[in-house]
């Protein structure tokens, strides 16, 4: 039972780590606490069902399924075209709502707006879906056993290697390229960047992309494993700050630590505690990072 | 024209609830700063006290005293304070955004108790038969309401008193010093962690009063009813009133609830009734695209605060 709960827990732990890679972002970079950063993933998981069927409409070799998986390329397109549409929404939120307050007002007020933010993006997945659960697929998926008793779902490995995928991509990224650098550079300090040359509004909105890609791939893989309803990004608020606290905000490698440690401590705290208070778990992890080690586990101290 | 009149009278008795609320929440962030994103929760506290302490007794849960309303309203006040205090020491050293995400969990996980302490709260079920103190004192709903409204608003009136009286006090003039500047204050000998911890804690008692007359007047309590949306509506409330002003804070719950309540009538007549749920979701987005306009046109509210300019520079100037 254990080994078991351990891969859920690291599965579960991958879709947060996703998702809380643009939290830990934006918390750095644009130094406020986005509280609809979450909506990102609902988004992203109904935009990827609106493509689908626009993809699978074209038949013939979009119709089989890849190997064991419970999908085929129709999904992996709709997938990459969610991304698009998330970061369009993430950018247009940047230009219309928070960009304006963080130069006229305090980085409080953002916060608030993006409660506001989040109670329009949630309700417009019910006001368009419907709040009924949603599947990609109705295709049956036969577990494959692994040595210890523990079973997985194609899809679950198919998940997890695109994480791994995405994090060294990301990492590449970060390291490799001039905007990658830059953007570190904003996260020390935007008037440094600026004053050494780099178009800091530009950067800016490189950060809303990343977040809002990885949000969005968090969202389809959530859908894909789970299910799709309008709550699904709202369930995910306190494991995706938890993770981003964790791993201290700004921190790729935190980010993707802090997500694996609230899904395993998720899904192992049902060992000990009964299942409906699973959902509390994210939060005593905050409360406990927030007290012993403020800056997260990647974060700098502050002098 | 009687039926406006007793719609009149419902309305009011539920924005002036969420206006006390509001008011608690006013005294926390308004005046000391501190972002309480918790509210649902401790409005919830306060209710299933109130609830326990007056409720009817019944099998196999916990409570049913049948105390009288006032010991009610005055334990769900300390039940709601003690609970801040706990909260309040846990996170006392968080600031902005981290307090934020804190107490939005703590307000998750009360909810989560609410939901699975059966014992405690009657699980998903909640509690029913909760007494009204009008029900032996006036013939007929209308008169009963307009009963309720009376307490309602007195006690209202004494919270917007208290709370205007406490930050007009020394003690409040330290608020807003912690507030504006917290080096600065603390190099004046101020404790700005324990004045903190007071405010939040009073803000607190005044949440869990207005849970306490919610469930005496709707009769009944539900996990469902402190979902986070609540804390994101006492929030709009306050932003749209002004924050750090109380008259605000009681403006803010009027309109907000106002439009609430319009727009919930406006939908239920209009949607069908198969897509009712997307009609509660038009409400929720309403609520949200007040709170961010106001924030982008008019961030200090309808009626802000009022710049305090001290006795003595003014002396100076003339």
């Amino acid at each position: 039972m254990f080994l078991q709960h351990l891969a859920d827990g690291i599965l579960s732990g991958a879709i947060v780590s996703l998702g809380a890679i643009g939290l830990s972002f934006t918390m750095k970079m644009l130094r406020f606490a986005n509280f609809s950063h979450s909506e990102l993933l609902t988004w992203g998981a109904y935009a990827a069902l609106v493509f689908l069927s626009f993809f699978s409409t074209f038949g013939g070799f979009f119709d089989q399924t890849i190997g064991p998986f419970s999908f085929g390329l129709p999904l992996l397109f709709a997938m990459a075209c969610a991304c698009i549409t998330t970061s369009l929404i993430a950018m247009f939120l940047h230009l219309y709502v928070f960009d304006r307050l963080s130069r006229s007002a305090g980085h409080m007020t953002m916060v608030f707006a993006s409660f506001g933010v989040a109670l329009v993006l949630r309700h417009l997945v019910t006001l368009i879906w419907g709040s009924d659960p949603i599947y990609y697929s109705n295709e049956l998926q036969f577990a494959i056993l692994l040595p210890g008793g523990v079973r997985v779902m194609p899809d679950q490995v198919f998940l997890f290697g695109l994480t791994i995928f995405t994090v060294i991509f990301l990492h590449l990224f970060m390291t490799r390229t001039r905007t990658g650098i830059a953007m570190r550079g904003v996260a020390e300090s935007p008037s440094l960047a600026q004053v050494s040359g780099v178009n800091v509004n530009a950067i800016i909105l490189w950060v809303w992309i990343i977040g809002a890609s990885g949000a969005a791939m968090g969202g389809v893989l959530y859908g894909m494993t789970i299910q799709l309803r309008p709550e699904l990004g709202f369930s995910l608020i306190l494991p995706l700050f938890a993770a981003a606290i964790l791993g201290g905000a700004g921190s790729l490698y935190g980010a993707v630590l802090g997500g694996l440690i609230v899904g395993l401590s998720e899904n192992l705290s049902v060992m000990i505690i009964p299942t409906t208070y699973k959902p509390a778990v994210p939060f005593l992890l905050i409360l406990l990072i927030l007290f012993i080690r403020p800056e997260g586990i990647f974060g700098e101290r502050k002098r | 024209m009687i039926g406006l009149v007793s719609y009149i009278v419902f309305f009011l008795i539920l924005s002036l609830i969420f206006g006390i609320a509001v008011l608690g929440l006013n005294l926390q962030w308004g005046f000391t700063g501190l972002f309480n994103a918790g509210v649902a929760g401790f409005i919830g506290i306060g209710a299933y006290t109130m609830a326990i302490l007056t409720g009817p007794s019944r099998d196999a849960v916990f409570g049913g005293f049948e105390l009288p309303f006032v010991i009610g309203l005055i334990g769900a006040m300390v039940v709601s304070g003690i609970a801040a205090l706990a909260v309040g020491i846990v996170t006392h050293k968080l600031k902005h955004e981290y307090l934020a995400v804190a107490t939005f969990g703590i307000a998750v996980t009360i909810q989560l108790v609410c939901l699975n302490w059966e014992y405690l709260t009657g699980g998903t079920l909640g509690l029913i038969g909760i007494p009204n103190p009008t029900k032996d004192l006036a013939e007929g709903p209308l008169a009963q309401n307009a009963l309720f409204l009376c307490i309602v608003i007195s006690l209202g009136l004494i919270t917007f008193i208290a709370i205007e009286n406490i930050v007009k006090s020394p003690w409040g003039r330290m608020l807003k010093a912690i507030r504006e500047d917290e080096i600065a204050s603390s190099s004046l000998g101020k404790d700005p962690a324990r004045i903190r911890l007071e405010a939040f804690v009073l803000g607190c008692m005044a949440m869990g009063l207005s849970g306490a007359l919610y469930v005496s007047f709707i009769g009944y309590v539900s996990p469902w009813d402190f979902l986070p949306i609540l804390t994101f509506q006492i929030w709009t409330m306050l932003i749209v009133g002004g924050s750090a002003n109380n008259r605000g804070a009681l403006l803010g719950a009027l309109i907000v609830w106002g439009v609430w309540t319009m727009s919930g009538y406006v939908i239920s007549n209009v949607v069908p009734s198969e897509i009712q749920a997307q009609g509660g979701a038009m409400q929720a987005i309403l609520i949200g695209l007040i709170l961010v306009v106001m924030l982008l046109l008019r961030p200090r509210g309808l009626i802000g605060e009022e710049l305090q300019v001290s006795r003595h520079a003014r002396s100076l100037n003339d």
